[in-house]
């Protein structure tokens, strides 16, 4: 009996499994194709979850059915037949009432737009234009940036709300809240589903590269968090890039995107101890880096490079990933070329950030005693003030010159400010063996 | 996110059935295939192999190896390319498994997870070595 209920929990499994990676697979063209023929995004997402969570419940029951994706399909028609059923009976009652209708009145009594035959919901000219129009759907300016990245992991990277939960560290139904406030919230804002046209696209892409661009930076952060899950939500965020440049291949920014995540992703295998601890560039082991991984994201950058309007933000920053990854070691690396592509950065993306980054560069290329104006400049304007990073910069560069007493100073005051306990135990450390020194 | 083989073998049986089919027919649902996996952000290598009679087989069962021309009338399938896809579990490589264009008796796909250097002691010599050749080859 034990034998076959735990038979009957891991068909239960399998069943599970199988229904989430055809999810990972086909929800974009599912959730896509519904959106255009109902032409309502919010509904196509509400009926599309309606068919996975009957997925859920029936495959594992049942077996999953000879073709999955014509199930789902099929199944998500139905509901959103349903609920145009409802809509319209709902406006009708309010319509005996007597109340003015606002927008969407017009579906009122009309037959919903699907057609019968699931067959043509599968234009195969279209999947790419409705894998856009939902990242642009999903990205919308109009949605808070939590939102946004809620809702393009679960209907471009098909992930359950489940794993949306497990990816951004927040509880299962704060994930569902998001998803449905960004509904009401394109909903009322009228957003259409579509390419945007030429004159929003440039904003909207924008948008688009950075929310993928977050996903990636919250997921190579593992400062917080079950470290493999967070490393799933990196490598999600390459794939989005990988699907972005095969949707808009004439976006020079979306390839520099693409290649500054496969660049910097290349160095993920090294940049763990054996026991999950952080190990710095300096350490780490140059050999375990992902050589098919730097080989893709130079690919894209030369594509990048190809259009020749010059590379913006994430190009440059694909740039400087790029020499780290080809460099033999820390003293190996071309610091002159790394100067001035962060020189370059600074003009098209200032920030203070990028201003101490290059005064670290400086440090490499031409010394401490080259790199210590930058960083005092950084200083006396208040740059990046109530946070670790300038006294730290500062604190190394003073070491490195040999004054001592002003260094300990300044890596104690940035060990105050720290507020990451392994970073302010490094900087304390730090401190101390200069005072032993 | 793991890297898994997607290895496409065949009886004689099942090539036979591919050679009645229109190439041009054949190349263009492969191609569609590729596409999909292009598009869906997963596909990073694989490679088709010619025809098993231009080939030949080491066997290792007796003292000294015997070399066999192709195509090896015992041997039972045949090893005719290979894909290799970045997705996060075994089920995702499954599911893109079944949508390959293949059809009809003896013809499969073997999925397997490819080895990352987390599956070797990093301290062996050879195994270092081997992380230096990667580096040479542009391969990991």
């Amino acid at each position: 009996m034990a034998g076959a209920a735990r038979d009957e929990l891991s068909a239960a499994d399998t069943g599970r499994r199988a229904v989430e990676a055809v999810w990972r697979i086909e929800s974009a063209r599912i959730v896509g194709a519904l959106a255009r023929y109902t032409g309502d995004f919010p509904l196509a997402e509400d009926v599309a979850s309606e068919a996975l969570a009957e997925a859920l419940v029936a495959w594992p029951r049942d077996g999953v059915p000879r073709d999955p994706v014509a199930w789902l399909l099929h199944v998500g028609r139905l509901r959103a037949v349903d609920a145009f059923r409802r809509r319209s009976g709902r406006d009708a009652r309010y319509a005996a009432l007597g109340r003015e209708l606002p927008e969407g009145g017009a579906h009122a009594g009309a037959a919903p737009a699907l057609p019968d035959d699931p067959d043509v919901l599968w234009d195969p000219d279209r999947i790419d234009d409705d894998r856009l129009a939902l990242l642009f759907v999903a990205c919308h300016p109009v949605l808070p940036r939590e939102a946004r990245l809620a809702l393009t992991l679960r209907v471009v990277g098909g992930l359950t709300s489940e794993q949306v939960a497990a990816a951004l560290l927040v509880p299962v139904p704060t994930v569902q809240a998001r998803i449905t406030r960004a509904k009401k919230t394109l909903a009322a804002a009228g957003v259409r589903f579509e390419v945007p046209p030429a004159a929003e696209r440039a904003e909207r892409l924008g948008s688009v590269l950075n929310v993928v661009y977050v996903l990636f930076t919250e997921g190579s952060s593992a400062s917080t968090g079950d470290s493999w899950i967070r490393l799933d939500l990196a490598h999600e965020a390459v794939r989005l890039a990988r699907v972005l440049v095969r949707l808009v291949p004439d976006e020079p920014e979306a390839q520099g995107l693409l290649a500054l995540l496969e660049l910097t992703a290349a160095r993920f295998p090294a940049r763990t101890g054996p026991d999950g601890e952080p190990v710095l560039l300096a350490d780490q082991d140059r050999r375990r880096w992902d050589r098919s991984a730097i080989r893709r994201g130079r690919a894209a950058l030369a594509r990048a490079r190809a259009a020749g309007r010059g590379l913006g933000p994430y190009g440059l920053q694909a740039a400087i990933a790029e020499q780290h990854d080809l460099a033999p070691s820390v003293p190996g690396t071309d610091w002159a070329r790394i100067v001035e592509l962060y020189g370059a950065l600074a003009r098209v993306a200032p920030s203070p950030v990028v201003d101490l980054n290059r005064a670290v560069a400086v440090s490499q290329a031409s010394g401490p005693a080259a790199a210590l104006p930058l960083v005092d400049a950084l200083a006396d304007a208040g740059a990046l003030r109530g946070t670790y990073l300038v006294p730290s910069v500062r604190g190394e560069l003073l070491a490195r010159l040999g004054r001592t007493d002003e260094a300990r100073a300044e890596l104690l005051r940035a060990a105050t400010l720290c507020g990451n306990a392994r970073e302010r135990a490094v900087l304390e450390r730090k401190a101390a063996d200069l005072r032993d020194a | 996110m793991a890297k898994y083989m997607l290895i496409m073998r065949g009886t004689d049986e099942g090539v036979a059935a591919f050679r009645e089919l229109d190439v041009r027919e054949v190349i263009a649902a492969m191609g569609r295939y590729n596409e999909s996996m292009m598009q869906a952000g997963v596909l990073v290598g694989g490679e088709g192999l010619s025809d098993a009679d231009e080939g030949a087989v080491v066997d290792f069962s007796a003292e000294t190896p015997v070399v066999t021309d192709g195509p090896y009338g015992e041997t039972k399938e045949l090893f005719n390319g290979f894909w290799i896809l970045d997705v996060p579990t075994r089920d995702d490589a499954v599911e893109w498994a079944k949508r390959a264009p293949l059809h009809g008796a003896g013809n499969k796909i073997e999925v397997r997870r490819v080895n990352g250097p987390e599956d070797f002691p990093q301290d062996d010599e050879w195994i270092q070595k081997e992380a230096v050749w990667r580096e040479q080859l542009g391969t990991n």
